[in-house]
């Protein structure tokens, strides 16, 4: 049986320089979560992964990750995988939490 | 039993279309190629026992390894396993190879590489003849691993 | 110390040139992704969980300063300013741009080094003794073997699409600091009864999902045939490795599917082949390798300044204790700089600390620097008069930390905070640890305790072999942690045994604790280090105290 469809953001690296970004609302890719678009819709959330996987020239490996709705920050990942995705690794204050 | 020719042929010097007119016999195990005509070119998987087919190599002008993935190396140890067998007939790769893997295909005993139209047109032939050059910064030569060929592709 | 000649040098500068021609392909189309990852992965450049990662190879674990501080270089130049030592003396930059990476090689093929199969179903980067050279215990140095393989590995036609990746590590001595027995290739450096020189060659050890200790398949090998022999071993894996699952796609599963005899034999059949196909080059080459790594020429000296040392400072004392170990020349010292300082990240050095290290092993050192499996830095040749100069400029550094073999000088694998395929993490854990060592002050009185973590079941913390070994997984998007006990790495090679259930990562530390007391307790005088009192007493004791609840249950 297959899986039930939670709220996603679609995600991936970056071609040239590896970081991570997401499918913002305004279709673009963007650096930062809080700007991901949550795709509530299972089929709409499959269409933009598939434009997504033809995009190879921009990204490497888009998929989706559950996420809830959050807050004024925008969708959070639902995974500690994708908590640390969205912000860096926790020995170092170096990755995307410098930033904020 | 299938046509040679509808692939575009790589060697040293670059593209060009396929010389080999007859068909390709399949290999089905020994059994099945007691009447193996005299100058056969024989299609084989790359699991094929290379010792089966020791003794057919006299009638054999051509073996063709198929290449289904280019992450699947076992074509390339099947080369060299026929090469240091004794076969010195033609030895093709076909499939899914990339320009990057020319080198070691030359290198492991391979005479030319046979790809289809679309892969040529993504990998053109500027990318291949930069491989062109497999003869040097060979570790395994340095270190007295002898090189087999073909007659076709002895340029050793 | 090898250098490179004409051909070493031409063929890493070319290797950069197709490296950035496929880059550049990459870019512009001419490859697809699926290509691509196989030829970066080859050149040892990773995509990771935030960036591309990219592992770059220390041969058999030797490196000069000048090349140290090339990796100094290149982390600044390059990433944010620091690097991480592996468990297969490699050091990997987890922030470089794809399309800085043919730079980077460039200015690592500068210095005679490279990335070359770091990664990849190919032969990897050959690890060998980190004391290579320097232990007093050392029949043959294993660094020419080393060099003659990765020579030999580099660039092989037949073997880099292999089922799977494969690993191969060389000892000298009958004290195996090499873990070679987990290895797809174990090479220890042997002399027959009539005092030949040769090797006792193992298969099929791993560690990973399924661990396995290797098994020997030639208990001699005469070193002329070392060669065509690997190359029949590969080529035999080549052909008949599993292609279908990648969980049983390692060496050690086609030995065990197939059984050892029949392997052998097949490797034999092969390898009567081979044997014609090779001329003698090889050996002439081995030869000039060898002598390339013979002893620097030793310093004659009165040692005397080290024992006045030793007589009036205590924390040089407690320094040579543990991070010193007897060098073959009894002037000398192997001296181990911990890469582990309490609640820091093991094996990460800064582009600072390598220059303190590259300026020490210029000024004291004969130019020679180690990175062992273990993750730290070794100075392998300093004469004792300059062991409390060492030891002053590494505390002036931040790098005197005295923990070598001890509680907090763990291995950990980069774990869920970098690395892709991790299902939790593993640096905060060894943070945790060992900032808990320290509070708790008595590592020293706990003595030689081996703590290895991995954050996934791919095991490059080598959890199985550690005394104590910790695997992070992932339990319904939770971190959990669970505990082998008794395992070495050693020439006493076991795997460890599961403890039972798993612990949450706030948990792990009180359960460490409750081991260490356990030892404590039952250990039969101070001298009988963690393993042996578990070898001796076994899993029970450890097992009550891990789960005082069940045990409670149970004693009702």
């Amino acid at each position: 049986m297959a899986r039930a469809f939670r709220p996603s953001i679609l995600t991936a690296n970056d071609l040239l320089d590896g970081d991570v970004v997401y499918l913002a609302r305004d279709g673009a890719w963007t650096r930062r979560s809080a700007e991901a678009r949550l795709f509530e819709d299972e089929d709409e959330a499959n269409r933009s992964l598939a434009a997504a996987e033809s995009q190879e020239d921009a990204v490497v490996g888009p998929y989706l990750a559950a996420a809830v709705p959050g807050g004024q920050l925008g969708p959070e990942p639902v995974h500690i995988r994708e908590a640390l995705r969205a912000t860096g690794p926790t020995n170092y204050c170096h990755g995307k939490q410098t930033g904020r | 039993m299938g046509r040679g020719n509808c692939g575009i042929l790589v060697r040293d010097t670059g593209f060009q279309d396929d010389d080999w007119r007859a068909d390709f016999v399949r290999w089905s195990g020994e059994d099945g190629h007691c009447a193996l005509p005299d100058g056969a070119a024989l299609d084989v998987e790359n699991t094929a026992p290379a010792e089966d087919i020791v003794p057919f190599f006299g009638r054999i002008a051509l073996i063709r390894i198929a290449f289904p993935s280019h992450m699947d190396g076992r074509g390339f140890s099947l080369a060299r396993h026929l090469r240091l067998l004794g076969y010195r007939g033609r030895l093709r790769a076909a499939g899914r190879i990339l320009a990057d893997q020319y080198a070691m295909a030359r290198r492991s005993g391979f005479d030319e590489v046979e790809i289809d139209p679309a892969l040529a047109e993504r990998q053109p032939e500027e990318q291949w003849l930069f491989r062109a050059d497999w003869r040097t910064h060979d570790y395994q030569e340095r270190l007295g691993r002898r090189r087999y060929h073909g007659a076709h592709g002895a340029q050793d | 110390m090898y250098r490179y000649d004409g051909f070493d040098r031409e063929f890493v500068h070319a290797r950069v040139a197709q490296f950035r021609q496929q880059v550049e392909r990459r870019i512009k189309g001419s490859l697809t992704e699926e290509e691509f990852k196989p030829l970066r992965l080859m050149n040892g450049l990773y995509l990771q969980l935030h960036a591309y990662m990219l592992r770059v190879a220390i041969p058999y674990g030797t490196l000069q300063s000048r090349q140290m501080r090339q990796l100094a270089y290149i982390a600044e130049r390059w990433d944010k300013g620091y690097g991480h030592f592996t468990t297969r003396q490699n050091i990997q930059f987890n922030w470089p741009r794809l399309k800085d990476v043919p730079d980077i090689l460039d200015a690592l093929a500068d210095v005679e080094m490279h990335a070359i199969q770091t990664s990849g179903n190919c032969v990897r980067n050959v690890t060998a003794d980190h004391f290579a050279g320097a232990a007093d215990d050392e029949i043959a140095d294993p660094r020419p073997t080393a060099e003659l393989l990765r020579q030999w590995s580099t660039d092989h036609p037949e073997f880099a699409f292999l089922p799977r990746k494969f690993k191969i590590a060389v000892s000298g001595s009958p004290i195996d600091r090499a873990v070679t027995r987990a290895h797809d290739i174990g090479l220890r450096m042997i002399r027959n009864v009539v005092g030949e020189p040769g090797y006792e060659v193992c298969v099929g050890g791993g560690l990973g999902r399924t661990p396995m200790i290797g098994s020997v398949i030639r208990d001699f090998l005469p070193e002329a045939d070392l060669l065509p022999y690997i190359e029949s071993i590969l080529q035999v894996y080549n052909a008949i490795g599993r292609r279908d699952n990648i969980y049983k796609a390692r060496i050690k599963i086609t030995v065990s599917e197939h059984g050892i005899e029949a392997f052998r034999e097949s490797v034999e059949q092969r390898f009567r082949i081979q044997r014609e196909t090779f001329a003698g080059e090889h050996q002439a080459l081995l030869a000039r390798i060898g002598a390339m790594f013979a002893a620097p020429v030793w310093i004659e000296a009165p040692t005397g300044a080290f024992d006045a040392a030793l007589a009036r400072d205590p924390v040089f004392r407690s320094f040579v204790d543990t991070n010193l170990h007897p060098h073959r020349n009894p002037d000398y010292a192997i001296v181990t700089i911990s890469l582990k300082a309490h609640g820091a990240t093991p094996g990460d050095a800064t582009a600072e600390q390598m220059r303190v290290i590259a300026g020490l092993a210029e000024r004291y050192g004969h130019d020679e620097i180690r990175i062992s499996h273990e993750q730290n830095c070794i100075l392998p040749h300093v004469h004792k008069r300059d062991v409390p100069a060492v030891h002053a400029a590494l505390r002036e550094a931040g790098l005197a930390t005295a923990n070598v073999g001890l509680a907090s000088d763990i291995i950990a694998c980069p774990g869920m905070d970098y690395c892709n395929l991790a299902t939790a993490r593993s640096i905060p854990i060894a943070q945790d640890i060992a900032t808990r060592m320290k509070e708790r002050g008595d590592e020293r009185h706990i003595g030689d305790l081996k703590i290895k973590i991995s954050g996934c079941i791919n095991a490059c913390g080598h959890h199985h072999v550690g005394h104590i070994g910790i695997l992070g997984l992932d339990r319904a998007g939770v971190e959990n942690y669970q505990i082998t006990l008794g395992g070495d790495g050693t020439e006493t090679a076991a795997l460890g045994e599961r403890a039972g259930p798993g612990f949450a990562a706030d948990d792990v530390v009180p359960a460490v604790e409750r081991l260490i007391d356990t030892y404590l307790e039952l250990r039969s005088d101070d001298d009988e280090a963690f393993l042996a009192t578990y070898r001796r007493v076994g899993m029970r004791p450890f097992k009550a105290a891990l789960y005082p609840d069940t045990a409670a249950a149970a004693g009702r």
